[in-house]
This record gives C-alpha cells, structure tokens and sequence, in this order.
C-alpha cells in the first residue's frame, strides 16, 4: 500500500496540529505551509518517521512576494520519498525585514549549496548554516537580484521614443 | 621564516610536514570548465578540498521572468550543453503539464528517441573523457565521431547542432524528414559495434581500472543525503531513475533495464554509464518499431493557442496569423498555477519549478540543476586521494559548468 497525500496530511495535522496551514494539491504534489520556526522539525519528523521516510531533498529554492506585508520571502523545499516515491513540497514564509529561517544543512547534506544559493539570490538568512556566503554572485555584492525590486528591462515596454528609430511615434 | 626553518633542527628520522595550497581550476585543461578547486596537498595527497562555481553565472532565472514560454527554451539549451535536447524537451513537458496539453503518441516516442539519442552524446564524451584523463586518448577521437553522428541527426530535424532549441510546445516545429530516419538506422547500425569496441578498449585495461577503482566512492546513504541522482546515484547502488519513479512522454511503453552499481567509485559510474547507453540504444530501437505503426503526418498536438502555425499558413489563413500573433506577443492565455516537473537528464534528475501568475512570463522559474547539487560532494570524494585522483573523480562526475552555473 503506497502512501496517499491524505495520509500525510492526515499524520503531519496529527503530529503539529495548526501549525502546518494551507494543504493543497497542485497537478497531485502535496503542498503546504509550515510557521517560520518550525520548518526544521516538520521535516525532521517527515525524515525519521517509519511511515512517511522523505529522506531525500530534492530542492531549495526562494521566491519573492512584495506585495504579501511580513511574508515577503517564501522558501520551498522539496522532499521525496525514494520507496514509495511520492513527492511533496513545504512552505515558510518569512518578512523580508527579518529574514531568519533554520538551516536543514543538518538533516540533507545537499542543503548546503542550495541554501548558499536562496541566500545568494533572495537574502535569506539560514540561522546555523555553516558557510552561508554568496556562491554564484561576487562576494562584493550589497543587494540580492532575484528579488523583485530588481526588474530586468522588459522587451515589450511602451515607453520606447520611436522617434529616435525614425518612425516619429510618441513618448 | 625561511631561513628561520633550515636552522631548526628536527629530531632524527621526523620529516618535516608542510602542506602546499593549490588551485586547480578555474581554466585549468584538465577540469573541462570553469571550476576551481583550492586543494590543500601534502606532497601529492590531498588533504582538504574547497569547491568554488559561479565563473559562467548568466542569472537565466532572472531572465526568465522577463520572457515569454517560447523564449526560454534557448536559455534550456544553455544549462547542459553536451544533452541540449533533454532540457528543451523537460522544458516544454513542464509547460504541457502547466497548459494542460495532451501530446499525441507519436510526438512523445519522437520525443524520446531525441532524448535517448542526447543521453547516448552525452555519456559518449563522459566516458570518454574519462579515458583522456587516465592517459588514453585514442577512446576519445574514436567516439567524436559518433557523436557527430548523432548532432547530424539533429541538424537533420531541426538545423542546429549544439543548441538546439528542438521541440515546440505540443510537438516538434516540423516533422522528422525521411532523411533523419535513414541517419537514425545508421547510427542504431553501427554505434553498437562502436560501442563494443570501446568497451573491449577501456573496460578490462589495467591502466584504466586501477586508476579508477576506489577513487572518489561514495555509500548509497552519503549520495541520497548529498542529493545525488542519476548514474552518479545508481553507481553507488540506488536505483532510482525517474524515467521509470515517474514516467513521462510515455516512457512506461518501453521495456528497459536500471543499470545499478555498488561502490559508487569513479569506475562503478563509468560502468553504469556504459550500461545506461546500451539500454538507449535499445530504446531508440523500440520507438522506431513503434513509430512505424503511426502514421507519418502528426508531429505536434492540435492545441493552436500554443502551437506556432506553420509559416505558410501565417501568410495566407487569417487564424493561423491571429494565433501566431498572440503567441509571439505572449498573448495567449495562460493559466496560474505551481508545478514541479522533473526529466531524467542525462546527469541526473533536472527539475523545473515554474510559478505562473497568468502572466506572459513566469512569476518565478527555478532549475533544479542536478550538477550544480553534487558538485558539493566533491570536497570529500576526492579527501585523502591523489592529485590525479582528483581529475578523475571531477570527470566521472560528468560536471557540465553551463548546468552548475545556471
């Protein structure tokens, strides 16, 4: 009998009760929302627990929300369990003001880079992480790109002066 | 401080110890990209290790959220570049899956012969590869031209080599030509023998083996907590492949084996990866006995909304020239959602994070870049090894810089 995503909710509203929020499942991947502090103890009971075993991780990752006030900053994890192969995906959403979230460089050793990496594109400060410093950015860097403060130029803007390119046009 | 050394006097018998620091990399001709690699040595033993990327940064996430689903296919192309193919059709089975578009039989073992035929380019210069680094240079020119073999194959399809940008959302921009049939049964003809050959050259030899047994091995429990996948995985004897945990472009119609490793030393990979072309080959094999059953006239879904029209139509038929206008604009509707897809590529599994807001662009587009996860390991493979150890672990890993960079 494989494992549903009824029953990993079912085991994790057991285990933590109101702090684990907004279950959902989007295209059939499990996905949820964990309090700040407690991203570290879900998924270390998501690790050791014989049932639910997501011992692998499959990827960190960050993404900007300027408009939610004192949430600004998600962090997604993504975890997978090998044997009964399901996957699922835990949320933890963080001010951008005080963007502290617990490392999980003790529970994956692959959390190392990726959290370097969330830190090097978002800012997210990964308390007890060993070697937290940017990793693919240069060092010298004050701001953190991949927030939405940073917009690229967009190809198809309006504000272009045809005029310049001969084809008069307005600003 | 010199000077001071050669007046102390050490006990009888005691060797003085120093360790030197050295910086493999970032060009350095035998790392096969921007890497760097500050090893700490003593004499020729490396004592610790420290990995470095980001040499070839280009920010394609940032990009990302500025481009049409259309325009980030090139930017796929860029991440591993020896399998192209692979990340442009992982791509585009993300935004099926995000658009809800079903792909007709045919597209997908279209599909999956482009894929298996990347995989093959792939582990062809990997394994090969591997032999210049232990000395043997002849395994290397021998294969090069197979792999020319296979980007003519897709010169054939799609008129380019290296980056592709094959595959559209739906299907293909065009239908495979007779001509890339016949090259598609040249290569199956004879790559095998090729193949076989390399193997009799590189397998058994002794040089080959004792340069690689035990070198850079890692247990099964190490790599899943390293976040390892693919053949690096599977050599150390987990046989997870998400072609088979979770079948898409219907691979659950082909019959082939996972081929497992023990050690997970450089040699367990090189053999797995050797096994795994085997099975590609066979799986070319199988999808073009299956294609032979369809007819010859679908390439691509029938979903117009996604699908840029063919050119001729654009010119003359209203419809097509509205779709292909909505699509190029980023016109077209599109969906918010969330989604996780993952494709095994040829070094592991590569996942794609999309995040729509119903925008032309993604919200948020996060490549799960499976080079850029186990290249951490590194620093402890290569502990206690040899300076050349070191090489031959960098290239058993198959480490493609454009993929760890990003």
């Amino acid at each position: 009998m494989s494992l549903t995503n009824e029953r990993i909710q079912q085991r994790l509203t057991e285990k933590f009760g109101d702090v684990l929020t907004g279950f959902e499942e989007p295209f059939g991947l499990l996905t949820f929302t964990a309090q700040k502090d407690y991203n570290l103890k879900v998924m270390q009971f998501l690790f050791d627990d014989e049932e639910l075993r997501f011992r692998f991780l499959t990827d960190v990752t960050a993404v900007h929300y300027p408009e939610r006030k004192g949430e600004e900053l998600a962090v997604v994890y993504h975890l997978h369990n090998f044997q009964d192969n399901v996957r699922m995906r835990l949320k933890v959403f963080a001010p951008v003001a005080a963007p502290q979230v617990f490392t999980a460089t003790r529970l994956f050793e692959s959390a190392n880079w990726m959290e370097r990496e969330t830190y090097d594109f978002f800012g997210i400060d990964f308390v007890g992480h060993p070697n937290l410093k940017r990793i693919l950015n240069v060092d010298e860097m004050e701001y953190f790109p991949m927030r939405k403060e940073f917009p690229l130029e967009d190809s198809m803007r309006i504000d272009k002066d045809d005029e310049m390119f001969g084809r008069g046009g307005n600003i | 401080m010199l000077e001071q050394k050669q007046h102390i006097k050490l006990p009888e018998g005691s060797i003085e110890k120093d360790t030197t620091t050295l910086n493999l990399g970032p060009t350095h001709p035998a790392t096969h990209g921007v890497f760097q690699n500050i090893l700490e040595i003593d004499g020729e033993r490396i004592v610790s290790a420290e990995s470095t990327v980001g040499y070839i940064h280009r920010a394609f996430e940032k990009i990302a959220e500025r481009r049409p689903y259309y325009q980030i296919t090139p930017l796929t192309d860029r991440l591993n570049y020896c399998s192209a193919p692979i990340n442009n059709m992982g791509w585009h089975l993300t935004v099926e899956k995000l658009l809800g578009v079903e792909t007709p039989k045919r597209v997908d073992y279209m599909r999956v012969i482009i894929m298996e035929l990347a995989r093959i380019a792939d582990h062809l210069i990997c394994s090969a590869v591997m032999g210049v680094d232990t000395g043997a240079l002849t395994g290397f020119v021998y294969l090069m031209t197979y792999r020319e073999l296979i980007y003519e194959i897709y010169e054939e399809i799609c008129g380019s080599r290296l980056t592709t940008n094959i595959g559209r959302v739906g299907g293909f921009e065009r239908n495979f030509t007779p001509a890339a049939f016949q090259k598609i049964e040249r290569f199956l003809a004879e790559f095998p023998a090729v193949l076989k050959e390399f193997e009799t050259m590189l397998t058994r030899n002794r040089i080959f083996m004792e340069r690689t047994q035990g070198v850079g091995g890692i247990s099964a429990e190490r790599a899943m907590s390293y976040g390892f996948t693919g053949p690096n995985l599977r050599a150390a004897g987990v046989d997870y492949d998400v072609r088979i945990a979770s079948p898409y472009s219907s691979y659950q119609d082909f019959d082939f084996a996972v081929p497992v490793g023990t050690t997970g030393d450089s040699y367990d990979r090189y053999l797995v990866r050797n096994a795994e072309m085997w099975e590609s080959i066979s799986i070319v094999r199988q999808a073009m006995e299956k294609l032979k059953g369809l007819p010859g006239d679908i390439y691509h879904a029938d979903v117009p909304a996604y699908y840029l029209p063919d050119k001729k139509d654009v010119y003359t038929k209203m419809e097509a020239l509205i779709y292909h206008f909505k699509i190029v604009m980023g016109e077209s509707e599109i969906l918010p959602g969330e989604i996780y897809n993952a494709v095994e590529g040829a070094n592991g599994e590569l996942g794609f994070y999309l995040i729509s807001d119903g925008g032309r662009s993604p919200y948020r587009l996060h490549f799960r870049r499976p080079c850029f996860i186990y290249y951490q390991a590194y620093p402890e493979l290569v502990k206690g090894a040899m300076l050349s150890d070191a090489i031959v672990c960098m290239s058993s890993l198959n480490l493609i810089a454009g993929e760890l960079d990003a």
